[in-house]
């Protein structure tokens, strides 16, 4: 009747560790059977509530999609909260709602030598670029991480595109040579398209590069949510205008010049 | 035999008691893919001012339990676009779409009620007096009983045929003095209750968890809160009360219902799952037939207390 069936039931077919997990932190990839979920643009995102969740924690949680396929949704989650920690004890057979896709995915440009630029759990949406790309040997990836290089699906990416290269921060003073490597790479490209995913600093970094080297870039911001669908205004962005925009709905990938990215948002 | 859930309301007549609260469900039309927006027994839209409005700095939400904390700051499109962009692509001839509106004096909301009393297509005004007076040096119109009537006599003179609803804040001493005045001052229906104020912060870097530091409180941990005030203004006021706050359940419906509620908005809960209102609206007469409620009117404010 007045359902449209757009939120879906599912039950989660497996919890993956991927690598090596204990102490505080870990990831896991999350599978589902694709319940019809329709073609996505790789950095759309799905919003996650699984039945457990009760009356707590009240929102769901969005995560960008790693991969689609006509039979099986993956996501890749990063245990670091109190959402994210109970998804990742969920057992096979427990029931979640899904809902999406949403948002507006990284622009591709088949023949425009490409890097993606990924911090962390920020890889995510990369295995789904480079999984669609028509032409993966236009593709490059730069990857900044702190847990074992195993914990993130970087090889099976490293298998698609032409190049990766993978840069762990053990310390902080590591950060200086990231940063570093990052110039160099969004200076080697700043005639074809760079796309980035990852945490806020790591994005203004990429942006305040961009911009000097005037480079085409994306960035896939990872704002708090809590409708997803664009009800809350939770999530917004300041963009160049001054006017805040939606994350979810006009993002989470913006262009660069279309953002000011500050410190306060 | 289906129950009858069907709601009078003053100037309106509304199939269902299930509403969305304002702020929790767009414009209407974010939430369309979701459900039959013809579905809901009414929607209340976003706060509206005379203009458009930026809204606050990040972050404007944080998650609490069972709740979140929100420091929107208002952010809206303006009446105009509204008026002009999205009511017409509502359906209003079958579902009531109720105004919500924002303002910082007397004037300005008896301006902003002039332009919506010629629109058609609006069913209702609601009126947010948790706003505070800017010309009373900024105390919220509703935490005075005094202000709060006179400002929802001023919104009704202007309002037309438009029902007026004030929606009443549970941040204060006595929200039953307020009700009160606000029904004298002309007041069509009380919507109760907006959020309640609190704060969260980060102990590692000593920051407040909203830049706006304070924020209202909504979600299913506010719901005894919101049943005590409608249960007491309901025992003091003859208009009908609209329930809000932590409702997210056909059951959590029947609750207000019966301790006195004409209808219900559904808010923090469209975020759990944006198909929670038409969930709850399509849960309900089922719930009615297994509890033997036939109609709503027989089974409202039927507690028996005391």
């Amino acid at each position: 009747m007045g359902i449209s069936g757009a939120c879906r039931d599912l039950t989660i077919l497996s919890v993956t560790p991927a690598g090596p997990v204990g102490g505080q932190y870990g990831c896991y990839y999350l599978e589902f059977d694709n319940p019809g979920l329709a073609a996505a643009v790789a950095g759309q995102f799905v919003m996650v509530r699984p039945a457990c969740f009760g009356s707590d924690p009240v929102w769901p949680r969005p995560f960008s999609i790693c991969r689609l396929t006509p039979d099986r949704l993956t996501l890749f989650v990063q245990a670091c909260g109190r959402g994210t920690d109970v998804l990742c004890r969920l057992k096979p057979g427990d029931a979640v709602t899904v809902w999406g896709p949403l948002g507006q995915g990284f622009g591709l440009e088949p023949d425009v030598p490409t890097v993606m630029l990924a911090g962390g759990v920020g890889i995510a949406p990369f295995v789904e670029y480079a999984a669609t790309h028509p032409a993966p040997h236009n593709l490059a990836l730069v990857f900044g991480h702190r847990q074992p290089l195993s914990c993130y699906p970087f090889s099976e990416l490293s298998q698609v595109v032409a190049r990766a290269e993978a840069f762990e921060e053990k310390t902080p003073d590591d950060l200086p040579r990231f940063i570093a490597l990052l110039e160099k790479t969004v200076a080697e490209y700043a005639g074809g398209l760079i796309v980035a995913c990852g945490p806020r600093p790591f994005l203004m970094t990429v942006a305040r590069l961009a911009r000097r080297f005037g480079a085409r870039a994306q960035v896939s911001l990872e704002n708090r949510m809590a409708c997803g669908v664009g009800g809350c205004l939770g999530c917004v962005e300041k963009n160049v205008l001054g006017q805040y925009v939606q994350t979810c709905t006009e993002g989470p990938v913006f262009w660069v010049e279309e953002l000011s990215l500050s410190e306060d948002a | 035999m289906s129950a009858d859930t069907s709601v009078r309301l003053p100037g309106m007549h509304a199939k269902n008691p299930v509403m969305t609260a304002s702020g929790t469900f767009g414009y209407g039309m974010e939430f369309a893919p979701y459900g039959d927006l013809r579905g809901l027994g009414g929607i209340v839209v976003k706060g509206l001012s005379l203009l458009p409005r930026t809204g606050n700095p990040m972050p404007r939400i944080a998650e609490t339990p069972c709740g979140m904390l929100n420091a929107i700051g208002l952010q809206n499109c303006g009446v105009e676009v509204f008026l002009r962009d999205k009511l017409p692509r509502l359906p209003f001839t079958e579902t009531p779409i109720v105004a919500n509106l924002y303002a910082c004096d007397a004037d300005e909301f008896a301006e902003l009620a002039g332009v919506l009393s010629a629109a058609e297509g609006v069913a209702a005004l609601e009126v947010n007096i948790s706003c505070p007076n800017v010309k009373a040096g900024g105390i919220a119109f509703g935490q005075d009983p005094a202000m709060a009537g006179k400002l929802t006599e001023a919104v009704k003179k202007r309002a037309g045929d438009k029902p007026v609803w004030v929606k009443l804040s549970p941040n204060v001493t006595d929200i039953v003095g307020v009700a009160r005045a606000a029904v004298l001052g002309g007041a069509d229906v009380l919507t109760c209750i907006n959020t309640l104020t609190g704060m969260a912060v980060d102990i590692r870097s000593r920051r407040p968890r909203l830049a706006n530091v304070i924020g209202g409180l909504s979600g299913p941990a506010i719901k005894p809160v919101a049943l005590r005030c409608v249960w007491q203004v309901c025992q003091a006021v003859s208009a009908p009360v609209i329930g809000v706050g932590g409702i997210s359940s056909a059951e959590d419906v029947l609750e207000f219902i019966l301790v006195g509620a004409h209808a219900v908005q559904i808010g923090t809960a469209n975020f759990m799952r944006p198909d929670m209102a038409f969930r709850i609206a399509e849960r309900l007469p089922a719930l009615m037939d297994e509890l033997g409620i036939k109609n709503l009117d027989a089974y409202r404010g039927t507690l028996a207390a005391g």
